[in-house]
């Protein structure tokens, strides 16, 4: 039981990472924007939030640096793609290329440095005292529990607000929408750039809480897993969290195999990820059901071409 | 156009002869080329592989040296190694198991220059394979280890099941039992030489379950982290890694591979140099544990000096009567393994708790 609840209270704690990512790729991707410069994003994030929790020893600077530089990719690739009207896969690859390189450059004199401090955990009262959940869900550092709100909010402004309507008609029908009187490109611009602040959290997280430590590279396909988990998810915030959480947990259940004795490939469980988003690709297309993929995404809009 | 397309040409020509003109004009000085698996700041393996490549510099008869680090294994190494040949490298060493066939397609077809191979097995006229029996060194960090856990459980964050780090793994259970014959080695898999955010999830996983004392033959510093952050000992690998755990880290296994860097430039120079495989042993300093936590005690101390001194003599760490760890007896009483069934050992020893996949 004890090992049931230390494998799941591990996949919280690592699911935070990706469902950070995947949160943010989802609000850029349902504007229209694909944006596959995430595991460069995640990596710059990761880079300076640690780069500025060990110089200022403030995590809250740590956050919003992370923040601010995702919001900064998000930016370039925004420009790139809305005003110049690049190709976006090419866009967000260099990105991929640009954030893999520069973090590991910059990142040469934090390989080794310890942090003073970190995000400790902080135990709601009350609930940390439920039997088994308590110990799997309210144990847990800040931004782990800001992850447990962050999707149910995501998913209020989609379809509860003006604005994330205005989002969404953006990623499907541009055209319409700006003659509905929708600024689609500032709306996509907006997209973007947010979504690039949550993927740059998820780095923080993941160098300045999850793992306490700068490596040149430390995402590891982390940000390839986060695109493959936006599609699985539906593009659905909420289904996100089961997303995040499973594919956490499969990490810490591929070590907890090994201890049991359990003969399981376990270079498998690293492609699971894939191999569930491409099922549920399939199930789509069986069942005939209409997934909530973008219509506009990945495609250019040309304003002035109208028709 | 026409004009950038001579301005082009003219550099192109200026650079080629520039090049020519390096390898000639230093004369009768190396040049060494290195290829690495993983980043020179990985605080490991391929830290320890480029401190030696500094310490060879030094030597007066080196002229320069240059790396190419964090080169997938495979294909993609063949073109590296290619590229470091063309650029006049004289010596080529390439620091992980994946690059022996590479390495050796490059030296088939560049007969005049030198290719040594760590971790391998293969050899051509002009190339060989490198390694020091770091399993000695593994050996005495047991038996540190042995007498600094309370729980009797070690945690060790393994790579991959090759007989390198199964060697590693047995010497390193053996050396913990020689002191606390309960001891036990808990193993977990990572799959890959560097995952610093996976490597530490594997050792937390062996701290929640009890392990007082976790080490690694992985490269990354993740494992000494978590050891840190949980207030349990450490043991590191391939290089010095008490920065990263200050207190937790009781010594490591490291290597020295200036030694062996050092004499192979000078073999070449001389032109005394063979293509006889190299496995060196303790004695010539290129393994060696690091200086230890002041929490180990002097006994300890003493004890590993005194072990150290009887393997140099007569190493008999992989003597039997050895078990496996299905109960089975695997090596009869007074035999010892030759050099090369504990070169291409793939089983553990009894003690040791994890399964060696694909293994029979």
């Amino acid at each position: 039981m004890t090992d049931i609840i230390t494998i799941l209270y591990a996949a919280i704690a690592s699911g935070t990472i990706i469902l950070y990512a995947t949160i943010g790729e989802i609000i850029t991707e349902r504007s229209g924007i694909l944006n596959l410069g995430v595991e460069g994003i995640m990596l710059m994030g990761a880079f300076f939030g640690f780069y500025l929790a060990y110089s200022t020893e403030s995590l809250l600077l740590a956050i919003i640096g992370a923040a601010v530089i995702g919001g900064l990719m998000g930016l370039i690739h925004a420009f790139m793609t809305i005003t110049l009207q690049a190709n976006q896969v090419v866009s967000g690859l260099a990105l991929t290329m640009f954030g893999t390189g520069a973090s590991a450059f910059f990142g040469v004199s934090m390989v080794g440095k310890t942090l003073k401090t970190s995000f400790e955990a902080i135990p709601i009262p009350l609930l940390n005292k439920i039997p088994v959940l308590g110990e799997i869900l309210f144990d847990h550092n800040i931004l782990v529990y800001f992850a447990f709100v962050l999707p149910v909010i995501v998913w209020f402004v989609f379809n509860r607000t003006k604005w994330g309507l205005a989002l969404r008609s953006s990623g499907e029908e541009p055209l319409s929408s700006e003659i509905m009187g929708i600024k689609v490109i500032k709306i996509r611009y907006i997209a973007t750039i947010v979504g690039g602040v949550f993927i740059g959290i998820s780095g923080a997280y993941l160098s300045v809480a999850y793992s306490k430590l700068w490596v040149e590279g430390m995402t590891a396909g982390k940000g390839w897993i986060t695109i493959a988990l936006v599609i699985f998810a539906n593009w659905n915030p909420l289904i996100a969290y089961g997303g995040a959480y499973l594919f956490g947990g499969l990490t810490q259940l591929g070590l907890n195999l090994q201890k049991f004795n359990i003969p399981f490939p376990i270079i498998l469980l690293k492609s699971t990820p894939y191999v569930f988003t491409l099922l549920f690709l399939l199930f789509i297309s069986i069942k005939g059901k209409r997934s909530n993929l973008p219509k506009a995404l990945g495609e250019s809009y040309f304003r002035e071409s109208r028709g | 156009m026409k004009k950038l397309f001579w301005i082009f040409v003219t550099i192109a020509a200026v650079m080629l002869i520039a090049g020519c003109g390096g390898s000639t004009a230093k004369g009768e000085k190396l040049k060494a080329g290195f290829v690495y698996v993983g980043p020179v700041e990985d605080a490991g393996w391929t830290k320890s592989h480029d401190d030696g490549r500094l310490a060879m510099e030094e030597l007066d008869f080196v002229g320069e040296s240059v790396f190419v680090e964090s080169v997938p294994e495979g294909a993609d190494a063949v073109r590296v190694i290619t590229e470091l040949a063309e650029s006049g490298c004289d010596i080529i060493f390439t620091t992980s198991f994946g690059y022996m066939d590479p390495t050796l397609e490059v030296a088939l077809q560049y007969p005049d220059k030198t290719f040594l191979h760590a971790t391998g097995y293969k050899t051509a006229e002009n190339y060989t394979n490198y390694m020091g029996k770091m399993y000695q060194s593994k050996y005495l960090a047991g038996i540190v280890a042995g007498n600094m856990t309370k729980s009797g459980k070690l945690g060790y964050v393994a790579p991959f099941p090759i007989p390198e780090v199964v060697r590693l793994i047995n010497a390193y259970t053996l050396g913990a039992q020689s002191v606390n014959p309960d001891a036990t080695v808990q193993v977990l898999w990572t799959n890959s030489w560097f995952d610093p955010v996976h490597e530490k999830e594997a050792a937390n996983t062996m701290i929640a379950d009890g392990c007082d004392i976790i080490t690694q033959g992985t490269d990354s510093a993740g494992p000494q982290e978590a050891a840190q952050a949980a207030g349990v000992y450490s043991i590191g690998y391939d290089s010095d890694m008490s920065m990263f755990a200050p207190t937790a880290h009781l010594t490591a296994p490291v290597w020295h591979w200036g030694v062996y860097y050092k004499d192979v430039a000078t073999k070449v120079h001389n032109g005394t140099w063979t293509n006889e495989p190299i496995w060196w042993d303790m004695g010539t300093g290129v393994t060696g544990l690091s200086p230890y936590n002041e929490v180990v005690p002097q006994e300890v101390r003493d004890q590993v000096a005194e072990v150290k001194v009887q393997i140099l003599e007569n190493d008999q760490i992989f003597t039997g009567p050895l078990y496996d760890n299905m109960g089975d007896l695997r090596v009869e009483d007074g035999v010892a393994l030759t050099d090369g069934e504990k070169l291409s050992i793939q089983w553990f020893v009894k003690g040791v708790k994890g399964k060696i996949p694909n293994a029979k």
